[in-house]
């Protein structure tokens, strides 16, 4: 229920930030709208801890904070090898194993990797990841272990307790 | 400034389509239209600005949702030769061509 | 206060220019990346650069500039929106590319692999 909860607020925020234009005639609008949208996810069956994770918005929220640093210490030596005379790259592909077990976990780990310039997740099998770098040297197996510890407690974190609750 | 960043954004589009024009393999000019569309959202926001219309960002926000689509549309049909194939959220044994009538 | 407040606001169009030009030039140097680069694997790479330091510099400019909150809001919603979608879209793109059996270029060297062409 909590699920349900939090996908209606999102959503109602979403049409509210976006309309500005607050009359009654387009909140009734708003309100059969969100009720579509809400039985669509629902019939789809996507509104579970995947689908509507609001509930860990302040961890997500905190590890994003120290993703986007993350992104823009990446993004130099990637813009550095796009203008260079000389193509100073390496590429290869790294195997790198994971320690996150729920798909939520998996999921904000391998995306994380993605949209740090130099690295891509190329596949996801169990929990090994196989990686494609730009730079061999900057990607070994230890350089994601922060990130990977990271999006761990961000989305795993003391889901015990949650899961007994 | 925007009318700066406008004509930068237009250089790097032109770039884009060169790659996806020349582009050896599918996935070349996949990743093309697909670079293409974020400036493209990009472009878009810049030219509200510069015309006094910041309105334009719905279109923005319209386009980037459009873009996503569209390049996870293009793939599924290159790899499955179908739309009609569910994307399965758990792994699956059966074939992808096992499992492309009974549910759409 | 309002002196401060006066020199703000001065400032405040020159800032947003400035981050929504060096968005631009991000922009255009992932483009030029996009094109120079030996193959698909690493031209993704390239490509991610549009994906997101452009895009937040560009959108953080947009948002100095802006006139009103809602327009701010629309910003965020199209920069939280890429930035969920494009891992979501290079990875499927690499998955693709990797699972049909596309070879990449390896080493310091960029040994060109021998990739047959009907696979692409």
């Amino acid at each position: 229920m909590g699920y349900f909860a939090g996908l209606i607020f999102v959503l109602a925020a979403l049409w509210l930030g976006l309309s500005g234009i607050y009359k009654p005639l387009l909140l009734i609008l708003a309100g059969i709208s969100i009720l579509i949208s809400v039985v669509l996810a629902s019939r789809l069956e996507t509104v579970d801890r995947e689908g509507s994770p609001y509930g860990r918005s302040i961890p997500i929220l905190s590890y994003w904070a120290w993703l986007m640093v993350e992104i823009f210490k990446a993004n130099w030596p990637v813009i550095k090898a796009c203008v260079s005379a000389n193509l100073n790259i390496n590429p290869a592909f790294v195997r790198v194993k994971t320690r996150c077990e729920s798909d939520l976990a998996k999921t904000i780990f391998a995306n994380s990797i993605t949209l740090t310039p130099g690295t891509v997740t190329v596949e996801v099998e169990g929990n090994k990841l196989l990686i494609h770098a730009l730079f061999e040297e900057d990607a070994t197996p230890d350089s994601f272990d922060e990130m990977d510890l990271r999006s761990y407690r961000a989305a795993d974190g003391k889901r015990e307790e949650e899961l007994a609750a | 400034m925007t009318e700066i960043a406008a004509v930068a954004i237009i250089i790097a589009i032109g770039l884009t389509l060169v790659r996806a024009l020349l582009g050896p393999t599918l996935y070349d000019r996949v990743l093309a239209v697909n670079s293409l569309g974020t400036k493209t959202v990009l472009f878009i926001g810049f030219l509200g600005f510069v015309l006094g219309r910041p309105d334009w960002l719905d279109i923005a926000v319209l386009y980037a949702l459009i873009n996503f689509v569209s390049t996870i549309a293009i793939l599924k049909f290159f790899r499955y030769r179908s739309f009609q194939v569910p994307l399965h959220r758990r792994p699956v044994t059966k074939t992808p061509t096992e499992q492309g009538g009974d549910s759409v | 206060m309002s002196e401060l407040l006066d020199i703000l606001m001065f400032l405040k169009p020159w800032v947003g220019g400035i981050l929504c030009v060096i968005g631009a030039l991000l922009a255009l140097i992932g483009s030029i990346g996009v094109l120079r680069f030996p193959d698909f694997f690493t031209r993704l790479h390239a490509a991610s650069i549009t994906d997101t330091s452009a895009v937040t510099l560009s959108l953080l400019g947009m948002a100095i500039l802006a006139p009103n909150w809602l327009v701010v809001f629309k910003l965020a919603a199209i920069w939280l929106f890429i930035f969920l979608t494009s891992p979501t879209g290079s990875h499927a793109l690499a998955n693709a590319a990797h699972t049909a059996g596309l070879q990449p270029v390896l080493g310091r060297d960029l040994r060109r692999p021998d990739n047959r062409e009907e696979e692409a």
